[in-house]
Formats: structure tokens, C-alpha cells, sequence
């Protein structure tokens, strides 16, 4: 297992698109966490001096203020935090669900294997975004919810992922021998399955944080998510395009933090995945 | 071929059954309901509105009478828009939604499809990392944050293109939102052919047509492409998928009249109607791209023939 680790972690090393990716995010996470120490302004606090300043590092603001004179860097990095926060934690719900569905899938096999695959099968077929759209509707705007239901219907890939690879490790001799001296299929699935294909897991879970994190600022761009006074790089976003011609780095800011944390989300993941050597299912 | 493509089509049915249901129950357990802004309403009216709109009778009555209304095509009044059937709202805004989805479609397969075999031919040179550079870029980055950007460069800036309106028949109004609409899709289809294309190459019937001294030319456009286009068919519904929730906001951004308001406008407004009539115009599509899938599968891979 150690070799099998360390050989990909050379294979990791040895693609500087995914070191250089891993570095930024690192140092965005780090701006994220440790912005509100940088800079003395707050998120809500109406400078109205300084209304839809231009940016400089001369002046307080220094990415510049919006429309109501409010601090844009502490604001983007404040909506950075949400939106990094929304997507680890909807990543751990469409995480443990994916997980359970698709090792109880693959574990049980025949008629409730098929019947299980089909439910997934017909909510793969489904445009998910617009129960998205009309679960936030049907929960009032309640963030922790959007966590929960953007985590929901994250989980088919992750649960046909864990499937493919229960099934593949259903018949092999340690699940025998755990049937053999008496186990159960529950603990055999947590005991046994579940330890055991964790690796194309993880890569997945690398993976959907950028989509989750995209979702997110999807809905919150629609209006749907993410509520004032409080930020997300989405609200900043759609306030930003409806001033770009009077105001274009309230555009550009949010719009950048957003753009470069993705591709550096999804630079890493794809060089985790070929350092792993998985199989996109 | 015709008898798979009935029972894969009978098969749609259930599914279009199941979303219809599951939305209608859905909408109906949220909190607040359309004439909520008229909150002011003496209750004599209040309760002559909601008879007028069947809302007084239990809600399976009014779910009986839906689906009997949409085996009609009736997809009945719009809560919100006075005065118009929901069959209406989307007959106005859906030929603007199709085109603009349409072309980002064709877009996204013309200019991805080539990228990608131009990326396979070229494999492990600047030239294909440059292109595959581009690709994790453009998948990278959301639709809502490049279409501003593009209006900022080019309308903004350049002044070449407007950023937002719409006259019927203008391709100069549609050129922006087309491209921001295409580029994921695109970027993803220009990596799936590139994968796809290099195994391809790989495989012993090109290294016959290249033996018998085939042209390049001939060898991808007759022998290997279609092989290698399978995982891009595949990708088509997903493809679709994106297009649709991308034009929500595509549409909003660049204030095209298509369908894709309505439905967050109605999920707000509570207006029952009209979100159940778009979330069956847009299952209907993606269900319909499915089975369109499965009949190229069947052209371009002669083994999946039933």
C-alpha cells in the first residue's frame, strides 16, 4: 500500500500543472481563512466616501468598493469562504450517501442491485438542476439545506463509482472470509467494502468539489442560494455584470477569484486522478 | 431497430409520469402559495381566485385534472402572467431558447470535434498541450462569469458586439451568449475525441488502412473517426443537460425572450404551473436527446444493435 502511495505521489509531483494548482488553491484557502486579519474593513460596513471606489493598494480598499461603498476584497474573500465551505460540505453529504447507496448496490447484487441502478439510471436522465431550483423554492433559502440538497444530487456519479468497484471486490476471498467467520452484509460493507475502494472515492470527491462549488454559485447568481448581507462569490458575480460598464472590477474580482479556484480545483483533480491511474466510470 | 426504438420510446413515458408527479407534489408542499403578494385580499375574493383556478378542491382532484389537461396539451393558465396559458409563455419564448441552445450545440460539436482530433494527431507536442490547456480552462470556468467577460472585451471595450438585447434574426445579438452557452461543452467534447481518437489510432485496423498506404485524410475521415465519436455521442445528453441550465442564466445576463426566466420566476412566485410546464418541456428534451443517443449509438457502433 505504501509503494502503491508513494509511487503516485511521484506521479503527483512530476506534473507541475497539478503542483502549481495544488499551490494556489493552498494560497486562496490561506487568503480565504486569513483575509478578515489583512484587511481592517468589514463585510457589511457602507463606506460612503468611497463608493464604487476603483481599486488600488494606495487606498483602504483595495480591490475597490461596490455600489454601496462596501469593501470588495473582504467581500469576495468572504464569499471565497462560503463558497469553499458549501463545497467541501456538500461534497461529504453527495460523499456519504454515494458511498452507502453504491456499496449496498454492488454488495447486495441481482434484483436489488437492478432495482437500485434504476433508480439512479432514471435520476441521472432527469435535469437535476431544476429540482435543485424547486427544492431551494420548497425550503425557503435556508443555506444549510442547499448544502443538503446540492449534496443530494451530487451523489449518482459517486454511488455507479463505489458500485463498479464493490463489484468487483464482492467475490474476492477476504469478503468470503468475513462471510465465512459470520459477518454480516453491514459489517461487511463498513468493515470490509467500504476501506476498500477508497482510493477512486477520494479522486471523485476531488473532483466534485469544483462542480458542487460551481452549483453553488450557479443557484446563488440566480438569486436562489447564498442571501444578503451575507456573500458568495455568486451574488458578487451577478451583482458585478449588472455594473461592468461603470464598474468592471466588480465584475473581474469575484469573477477571477471564482475562475482561478476552479481551474485550480480541477487542474489538481485531474492530476490526482492520473497519478492514482483511475478509471472514469 | 424500429421495435427497440418503440419500447426504449414506451419507456419514456413512465419517466415523464414519475417528474410530473414528483414536481407537482413538490411545489404543492412549499410554503405560500401564488396569490400570496395579494395578501391584502378580502377572503370573498381570495376564495373566488382560488376557485377559479380549481385551487379550492383537494389536490388530487386538481392533479387528476391536470394530467388530464396535459394529455391534451394544455399545461393550463399561468398563475403569474395573467391573461396567458403557460402553452403560450413557452410558444413565445421557446423558439428563441432552441436557436440559441441549437447553435451552441453545433458550435461546440464542429469547432470540439475537430480540436480534439487536431490534438490527437499532434499528441504530447505544444500544440496539443496548448489545446488541452484551453480545454481545462474552458471547462473550468462557469458560464455566468464568462459571458461578462466577453461582454466587457467585446462589447464593453471593443465595441464589436452588444452585450445584451435581442432582435429576431440578428446573429451579431446571439454571438456572445452562443459562444459563453458552447464553450464547456465544447472543451469537453475537444478532450473526450482527443481520448478517444488516440486509442484509435492505436488499434490494428488503422495500422492496415495506413499499411495499404492511405492518405492521412482518408484514414481519420473514413476509418477512424467514427469509432472515435462514440464517447462524444454519449456525452450528447449531458451535453444538452448543460446547454439547458446554462441558458437560464445566459438568457437572463444577455435579456434574451426565451424560456429560461420562467422557471426560477416561477419557482419563486409559486406559480404551479408554469414550473411544472417548463420542467416538462426541458425532461421531455433531455429524455428525447436520450433516445437520439441511442439510435446514433446503433449507427456508429454496429455491436450495440439489438
Amino acid at each position: 500500500m505504501s509503494g502503491a502511495g508513494s509511487d503516485a505521489a511521484r506521479r503527483l509531483r512530476s506534473n507541475p500543472a497539478a503542483i502549481v494548482a495544488m499551490y494556489t488553491m493552498l494560497a486562496i484557502v490561506a487568503l480565504a481563512l486569513l483575509g478578515p486579519w489583512l484587511n481592517p474593513n468589514s463585510i457589511e460596513a457602507l463606506d460612503w466616501l468611497h463608493v464604487a471606489a476603483r481599486p488600488g493598494l494606495q487606498s483602504a480598499h483595495w480591490f475597490g468598493t461596490d455600489r454601496l461603498g462596501r469593501d470588495l476584497f473582504v467581500r469576495t474573500l468572504a464569499g471565497t469562504r462560503v463558497s469553499l465551505g458549501v463545497g467541501l460540505l456538500a461534497s461529504v453529504v453527495s460523499l456519504v450517501v454515494g458511498l452507502s447507496f453504491g456499496a449496498i448496490a454492488g454488495y447486495s447484487g441481482g434484483r436489488i442491485d437492478h432495482f437500485m441502478m434504476r433508480i439512479i439510471e432514471i435520476l441521472s436522465g432527469l435535469p437535476l438542476i431544476f429540482f435543485v431550483i424547486v427544492l431551494t423554492v420548497v425550503f425557503g433559502r435556508n443555506e444549510y439545506l442547499l448544502f443538503f440538497s446540492i449534496g443530494a444530487v451530487g451523489w449518482l456519479t459517486m454511488a455507479r463509482i463505489v458500485r463498479g468497484q464493490t463489484l468487483s471486490i464482492r467475490r474476492r476471498e477476504f469478503i468470503e472470509a468475513a462471510i465465512a467467520s459470520g459477518a454480516g452484509p453491514g459489517r461487511i460493507i463498513v468493515k470490509h467494502v467500504i476501506p476498500n475502494v477508497v482510493g477512486p472515492v477520494i479522486v471523485y470527491a476531488t473532483l466534485s468539489v469544483p462542480q458542487i462549488i460551481l452549483f453553488e454559485s450557479f443557484l446563488s447568481f440566480l438569486g436562489l442560494g447564498i442571501q444578503e448581507p451575507h456573500a458568495s462569490l455568486g451574488t458578487l458575480i451577478a451583482e458585478g455584470a449588472g455594473e461592468m460598464e461603470s464598474a468592471p472590477w466588480m465584475l473581474l474580482v469575484p469573477g477571477g477569484f471564482l475562475a482561478l479556484l476552479l481551474l485550480c480545483l480541477n487542474l489538481f483533480g485531474d492530476g490526482l486522478r492520473d497519478a492514482l491511474d483511475v478509471k472514469e466510470a | 431497430m424500429i421495435r427497440y426504438f418503440l419500447s426504449r420510446l414506451a419507456g419514456a413515458i413512465p419517466t415523464l409520469f414519475i417528474i410530473v408527479t414528483i414536481t407537482f407534489f413538490l411545489m404543492r408542499a412549499a410554503p405560500g402559495g401564488p396569490f400570496d403578494q395579494e395578501q391584502t385580499l378580502p377572503p370573498e375574493i381570495m376564495a373566488n381566485l382560488q376557485s377559479a383556478y380549481g385551487m379550492d378542491r383537494p389536490i388530487w382532484a386538481q392533479y387528476g385534472r391536470y394530467l388530464g389537461a396535459l394529455t391534451r396539451g394544455d399545461f393550463g393558465p399561468s398563475f403569474k402572467y395573467k391573461d396567458f396559458t403557460v402553452t403560450e409563455l413557452i410558444r413565445q419564448g421557446f423558439p428563441v431558447t432552441l436557436e440559441l441552445g441549437l447553435i451552441a450545440l453545433s458550435v461546440a460539436l464542429l469547432v470540439g470535434i475537430p480540436l480534439g482530433i487536431f490534438a490527437a494527431l499532434h499528441h504530447n507536442s505544444a500544440a496539443d498541450y496548448a489545446t488541452m490547456s484551453l480545454a481545462v480552462l474552458g471547462l473550468a470556468i462557469p458560464t455566468f462569469v464568462v459571458l461578462p467577460f466577453l461582454g466587457l472585451l467585446f462589447g464593453v471595450y471593443l465595441h464589436w458586439l452588444p452585450i445584451a438585447g435581442w432582435e429576431p434574426g440578428s446573429i451579431r445579438h446571439l454571438a456572445l451568449p452562443t459562444l459563453a452557452l458552447a464553450l464547456p461543452p465544447l472543451a469537453y467534447i475537444a478532450r473526450l475525441t482527443r481520448g478517444s481518437m488516440l486509442e484509435v489510432l492505436r488499434s490494428h485496423f488503422i495500422r492496415t488502412a495506413f499499411a495499404k498506404g492511405l492518405p492521412l485524410r482518408t484514414v481519420i475521415l473514413r476509418h477512424a473517426l467514427r469509432p472515435a465519436l462514440v464517447p462524444v455521442v454519449s456525452f450528447l445528453v449531458p451535453a444538452v443537460a448543460s446547454i439547458m441550465t446554462g441558458s437560464l442564466v445566459v438568457e437572463s445576463i444577455a435579456g434574451l425572450p426565451g424560456i429560461g426566466r420562467y422557471l426560477v420566476q416561477g419557482a419563486l412566485n409559486r406559480d404551479y404551473t408554469l414550473v411544472l410546464g417548463m420542467v416538462i418541456i426541458y425532461s421531455t428534451l433531455l429524455i428525447g436527446m436520450g433516445l437520439l443517443v441511442d439510435l446514433l449509438y446503433a449507427w456508429l457502433d454496429p455491436r450495440v444493435r439489438p
